[in-house]
């Protein structure tokens, strides 16, 4: 086993031969530039100046009574510019791309905030950009596919296989084997090959890092629990890096438990059905069947339905580091309404999964103790979904 | 003795030929055909080594293959809907053992061998009749740990170069090749057109400081013109999308016309 690029046994570079010089080339420059202080400044310029960080982590009054337990802060990562926290590892990353003179960005995306904030990034710097789509995706996030398109991004719709996240992934690594020698590729959660994970988390690690110092001044300590959504597992890991060596500290990430327990029926990779194994570059937890092939997974959240995670999650989940747990689309369909009417705030649904486990978990806390939930994104590009669903169920 | 892969391309070698490698997918069904999967496959297997065909390449269908092009995902696809597993992909092996002494290496992707276990599938495969395998997502990084199962189990694990690998990596991935060292011709996946085979003529020419493993180009070469261009840098070539293109259209004779075709071109092409 390649110990390069490992959390424990997960990780690894599992890709062809074609990839493995660009990948290098990646990791000389990711550790090249990630102490550098140059590339630090004009790194955390951008986040400040550009995407908005740092985001508030607000006090959620009308949440904390309606559970009548702990206080639940809520990091506001929705308040970035293009309303999630991709944007931060797509800046990252595309700072990096010019260092390495790449002229074109190419990325997957599954509920579409991933590619706008590619595209957004590559309007910014300059860049051409590719963005690959599940056919089924581009169909239900149409409005993300119009702003990428807007942002100059080309988008490319992928009917091959399931015609998901998965399937876009495939097709960008295609693509980037292709035209390895000008392209970076944009791999929007902490997942794939390594320096990929690492450094994903690295551009998103500023998450935890802001939610300990806010929460030291304004409740004087830690918080005793972070819960987080996880598809790869981007924002999750990115709120937890920072207190990975603080049992005291509990860190608990929310898979899409979907409609059920069937192969196909949810998302559950590290909460459910998942054995080790390798996709899209990297040995880590992932939904399979007894072949060994890979299982769809199914999520009413485009972000969250991916059958793999990233491998430091899967090592977090081993070495007891966090827990991981899930909820249904249902669940999560409340607590988007929920959150909407109490605190007049609309998360994405991905998020929603994270407020959703709050109903299990808020009777086993009290008032003394604080909770942070990450909420990874806004809710808009959600609505229209929802609003199909919920007349749907009145109409049944 | 060697194995029947070195063997085949020492007689090769000796006949002043190239290798005619031929990838097919087990479980392949022609198009309109009911799955009728593994004897479909054994007879394409027989009917290729009949057309020229040196080796065979039985690829393993996955979900999710990463480095290949729309004819094979789309043979993988539907050999997966016919019911095809690692376990019958064996058994058309051990089928084709029953009539031939072709030279057979399976091609497919880490996490269906890693999931049934790489040595036993290796045990098994040998038993079965296989001679190696290629695991195009697994580069040498990582491939320590299978290359010590292969090698105590007398098992070919092919080595991929490209375009792409230079210095002390294609040193050592040519110092701890075996069978035949699978020689990418161009940047991208199967099943792509129009290349400059020039290119990798100078990365087969800077393998050869290091190895006398037989070199094998592919990626996208479809036509006998493109085969004899290819070989004409190499020991042999390897031909996958174009003739599996015809056999999902349900063109089983052009599939094995274009065998033939490929076969005729690379032996006129050696005597000259």
């Amino acid at each position: 086993m390649n110990k390069k690029g490992r959390f424990g046994r997960f990780g690894g570079q599992y890709v062809p031969e074609i990839v493995m010089p660009a990948l290098n080339e990646l990791e000389g420059a990711y550790l090249k530039y990630k102490d550098d202080p140059e590339f630090k400044e004009e790194f955390s310029s951008y986040l400040r100046e550009y995407a908005g960080r740092p985001t508030n982590l607000y006090y959620a009054e009308g949440l904390t009574r309606h559970y009548g337990r702990a206080r639940i802060f809520l990091k506001r990562e929705d308040l970035l510019h293009t309303g999630a926290h991709k944007i931060n590892n797509a800046l990252g990353q595309a700072l990096l791309a010019q260092r390495m003179g790449k002229k074109r960005v190419v990325a997957e995306t599954g509920a579409g905030q991933h590619g706008v904030a590619t595209a957004t990034v590559a309007a910014l710097f300059g860049m051409e950009c590719h963005v690959f789509m599940g056919a089924v995706d581009a169909e239900r996030q149409k409005l993300n596919v119009f702003r990428m398109q807007l942002l100059g991004a080309k988008v490319i719709p992928v009917s091959s296989g399931t015609g998901t996240l998965k399937d876009a992934t495939s097709e960008a690594i295609r693509y980037w084997a292709t035209n390895i020698r000008d392209t970076h590729y944009i791999i929007g959660s902490a997942v794939g090959p390594h320096p990929y994970p690492a450094m994903v988390r690295d551009f998103q690690k500023a998450i935890g890092e802001e939610i300990r110092a806010q929460s030291l001044e304004k409740i004087g300590g830690l918080p005793d629990y972070l819960v987080a959504c996880v598809g790869g597992g981007s924002n999750a890991i990115g709120s937890f890096y920072d207190f990975r060596e603080e049992p005291a500290v509990k860190k608990i990430g929310v898979e899409a438990g979907g409609r059920g327990e069937g192969a196909g029926d949810n998302a559950k990779t590290l909460s459910g059905a998942g054995e080790p194994g390798i996709l899209h570059g990297a040995y880590s937890y992932l939904l399979q069947n007894e072949d060994g092939q890979v299982v769809e997974a199914y999520s009413i959240s485009a972000g969250l339905d991916y059958p793999g995670v990233g491998p430091e999650h899967s090592f977090y989940k081993d070495a007891g580091i966090a827990e991981y747990v899930s909820v249904t689309d249902e669940e999560a369909l409340a607590a988007f309404q929920r959150l909407s009417r109490i605190e007049g705030i609309i998360p994405a649904m991905e998020s929603s999964h994270a407020l959703a486990y709050l109903e299990k978990l808020m009777p086993e806390t009290s008032p003394e103790e604080t909770v942070v939930v990450t909420l990874s994104g806004r809710g808009d590009k959600d609505v229209q979904m929802v609003a199909k669903v919920l007349g749907e169920q009145e109409g049944a | 003795m060697g194995t029947r892969l070195e063997n085949k391309f020492a007689e090769l070698k000796r006949q002043g030929r190239k290798a005619l490698i031929i990838y097919i997918t087990a479980g392949i069904s022609p198009a309109g055909k009911s799955a009728d999967g593994p004897q479909a496959t054994v007879e394409a297997v027989r009917a290729a080594e009949a057309a020229g065909a040196d080796i065979i390449e039985l690829g393993l269908p996955f979900s999710d293959p990463m480095a290949d092009g729309p004819v094979i995902q789309a043979a993988s696809v539907r050999a997966l809907q016919g019911g095809m597993t690692l376990p019958k992909a064996l058994g058309i092996a051990r089928e084709i053992r029953k009539f031939s002494e072709v030279p057979l290496v399976a091609m497919g992707y880490i996490n269906q061998m890693h999931h049934y276990g790489f040595e036993k599938f290796v045990q098994e495969g040998k038993a079965a009749g296989l001679d190696g395998v290629i695991v195009p997502d697994v580069p040498h990084e990582e491939s320590a740990g299978m290359r010590e199962v292969t090698q105590r189990q007398g098992f070919h694990l092919m080595e991929f170069i490209t375009p792409g690998t230079t210095g002390e990596r294609m040193a050592r991935t040519c110092r701890e090749a075996t069978g035949f060292i699978y020689c990418v011709s161009n940047y991208g996946v199967t099943g792509v057109k129009e290349i400059d085979y020039s290119a990798i003529g100078k990365v087969c020419a800077e393998a050869r400081k290091f190895t006398q493993v037989p070199l094998a180009i592919g990626f996208g070469i479809g036509t006998s013109e493109a085969a004899v261009q290819a070989a004409a840098q190499a020991d042999g070539v390897i031909v996958g999308s174009a003739v599996m293109q015809r056999m999902l259209e349900g063109k089983m004779g052009e599939a094995l016309d274009l065998i033939g075709e490929m076969r005729q071109a690379l032996d006129k092409s050696c005597i000259r």
